[in-house]
């Protein structure tokens, strides 16, 4: 089975975020960045899938240089080779990047193109389908659980209040929701194996974007709490105040 | 919010690919599988057993070792490896060093062939767990006067004596027990379950209590000859295995102050007093200066001792230097930013006291802060003060 997951390099989830100067992109000094998560499951479900009966897994990342510590880290989670499209671009719209991704996975041969269900940063939840329309492969989104067999998978997908089972022919693509598989730490054999593993590079071209990106927004800041009594003779007037004013009921 | 390491001279940029790589999966492994549990196991007195498995899987039991499919990390790595786990809890690194630097290092060091394929890739695995049985109830900075005693007999040695505050005695599948044998000190692999042989429990402790502590009893004990360490005889021995575990020390303990460190950072500037953050004090800010100052000054000479001991220039006396100055600074921060946090500071919600009370063994153990005074004092002067 040769498993192509592709990954996205994102701030970790735990860092706190600053505007940059220009009002539209994020400062990324001294941020740490991760391999968004549900990347991270889809890898993680691929190297299972390859150890349970052999193949490959490679792993594609279009991002900046610095993305190669993350394109390392999934190498030594046990990825076999990685192609790294390099772009100094940050923001990018969903079908020019679904594009980059689709030109450079189209002529490889694979049984399944997995992709998490969406960035933790960007949140747009299109790049996997895009790729897949784009490919003309069929697509299942929000896997839960993904098995596959003879030039067949059969995968579960989230449902609302529950869950379908769904069979589909090979080659095809899936995105990961989270239970799909708990990511490993990577071994110390690993990260010194990594670096003999290659990673094929490419640069993305400079394409127009069909989107732009005007102004990056912090939240708001969080007002302080209230405390609205105490005891059980408190829980009337929250539960009116969380219904009337925070109408969260 | 997340741990942020304290890295005020970018040390990082000093280290390879590798081993920042190494050293972010431990940090992250310990800030998922270790912080959130480690004061409950600290309260019960019991270690978090059910991540060994983890542990073994990451490679981390005697990842130095070369061979016998462990991984061969160079000293920088092992150092960054024991600091992160540190972080987490002094009892997790112990069990870590003694492992690897206490048993599986001599096994490799001075043990045989047979004792190599045995013991090494198990132990690696975490399919065995090892201890190593140097002090003795009346002889600890002076292990050389020990009683514990070998008779040679037929094909086999008779073992008799008393192993005092041995890290995972009890649950050690095998140790490896220092005794004198025709007035010369050896090495034997002491199995789990041989007659005569048992590992009661110490309790009552105040310091690494999320760590196993154990007495070795050893009555009439039958050894087989096959398990003596054949590569060494004398005092040597056990030293030599203590200048390696004594340099991953240093680097624990930095990890310990490191962690209170970032505690008392961040609890001094959410927390208001007198309308202002604490952190605003000018006592506060002096004792964070101090704080930092001292770290910074721990972590590049351990960076450095392990590049000098990448060429064999870990000389024993240097190793003492990092592990004195490591262990007793790292115990006056933690002392420190325990007083920072107030009455937080001396519960189980935080991590202050815990590695506190932690570091009193750690000051302690392989060495007090007092002995190797002594052996710098030596390495100086060339007169020894011990005695
Ligand atoms: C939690 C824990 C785990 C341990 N794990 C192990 C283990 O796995 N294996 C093992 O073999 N041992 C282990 N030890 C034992 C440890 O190495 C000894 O406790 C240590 O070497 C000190 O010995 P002692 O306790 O007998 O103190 P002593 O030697 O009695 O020293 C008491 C005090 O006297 C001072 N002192 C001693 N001699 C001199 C001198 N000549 N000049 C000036 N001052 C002196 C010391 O610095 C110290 O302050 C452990 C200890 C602890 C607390």
């Amino acid at each position: 089975m040769d498993i192509i997951v592709c990954m996205k390099r994102v701030p970790d989830s735990a860092a706190r975020i600053q505007i940059g100067g220009d009002g539209r992109s994020i400062d990324s000094a001294g941020l740490e960045h991760i391999i968004s998560p549900y990347d991270e499951m889809a890898l993680e479900r691929a190297l299972q899938i390859k150890e349970e009966q052999g193949g490959t897994v490679t792993v594609v990342c279009l991002g900046a240089a610095e993305a190669a510590k993350e394109i390392r880290q999934a190498l030594a989670m046990g990825a076999d080779q990685a192609l790294h499209i390099k772009s100094d671009v940050g923001y990018r719209d969903p079908l020019t990047t679904a594009r980059i991704l689709a030109d450079h996975l189209k002529g490889r041969t694979f049984d399944m193109l997995l992709f998490g269900k969406q960035s933790i940063d960007a949140d747009n939840s299109a790049i996997g389908v895009m790729v897949a329309t784009l490919l003309d492969l069929p697509a299942v989104s929000l896997v839960t659980k993904l098995d596959a067999a003879d030039g067949k998978a059969t995968v579960e997908r989230e449902a609302e209040a529950g869950a379908e089972v769904i069979e589909v022919a090979l080659p095809a693509v899936f995105t990961a929701q989270r239970g799909l598989a708990e990511p490993r730490y990577p071994s110390i054999k690993g990260i010194m194996q990594a670096k003999k593993k290659p990673i094929e590079e490419a640069q993305a071209p400079e394409e127009a974007a069909l989107i732009t990106l005007e102004a990056l927004e912090p939240p708001p800041a969080r007002t302080g709490g209230r405390i609205v009594g105490e005891g059980v003779e408190a829980v009337p007037e929250l539960v009116r105040l969380l219904r009337s004013e925070a109408k969260v009921l | 919010m997340s741990y942020e390491a304290p890295d005020f001279y970018d040390l990082d940029h000093l280290l390879t690919e590798d081993e920042r790589l190494i050293r972010d999966t431990v940090r992250d492994w310990v800030s998922e599988k270790i912080v959130p549990v480690i004061g409950d196991h600290y309260l019960k007195g019991t270690f978090p057993d059910d991540l060994i498995p983890e542990m073994a899987e990451m490679g981390l039991l005697g990842a130095s070792i070369d061979g016998y499919g462990c991984p061969g990390l160079g000293p920088v790595a092992y150092g960054l490896i024991l600091q992160e786990l540190e972080r987490g809890d002094s009892g997790v690194r112990s069990f870590v060093s003694v492992q690897g630097s206490l048993v599986m290092w001599p096994i490799l060091a001075f043990g045989s062939e047979a004792q190599k394929e045995r013991w090494l890739p198990a132990m690696h695995k975490g399919e065995a767990i090892g201890c190593f049985g140097l002090t003795e109830p009346d002889h600890g900075s002076d292990p050389g006067g020990m009683e514990t005693k070998a008779v040679k007999k037929g094909d086999h040695y008779i073992l008799n004596g008393a192993k005092m505050w041995i890290t995972k005695g009890s649950v050690a599948d095998v140790a490896l027990v220092w005794a004198r044998c025709d007035g010369k000190i050896r090495g034997f692999l002491v199995e789990k379950g041989t007659p005569g042989f048992s590992a009661p429990l110490m309790r009552k402790k105040f310091s690494l209590r999320a760590s196993v502590t154990s007495e070795l009893i050893l009555q009439d004990v039958e050894v087989p000859e096959d398990n003596v360490l054949p590569g060494v005889e004398g005092l040597k021995g056990p030293l030599e295995c203590l200048s390696q575990a004594r340099y991953g020390i240093a680097w624990g303990a930095c990890g310990a102050a490191m962690a209170c460190f970032d505690e008392a950072r961040r609890y001094t500037l959410s927390r208001t007093q007198f309308d202002r953050p604490l952190a605003s004090f000018q006592l506060v800010q002096r004792k964070l200066a101090e704080t930092l100052t001292e770290i910074t000054k721990m972590q590049v000479l351990n960076l450095h001792l392990g590049r000098l001991k990448e060429r064999d220039a870990g000389t024993s006396a240097r190793v003492s230097m990092a592990k004195r100055n490591a262990c007793g600074k790292a115990l006056e921060i933690a002392r420190t930013c325990r007083d920072m946090l107030g009455a937080n500071g001396i519960t189980a919600e935080y991590q202050v006291m815990r590695h506190m009370c932690n570091l009193e063994s750690v000051n302690t153990y392989e060495g007090t802060h007092d002995i190797h005074t002594l052996m710098l004092g030596h390495e100086i002067t060339g007169i020894q003060a011990f005695r």
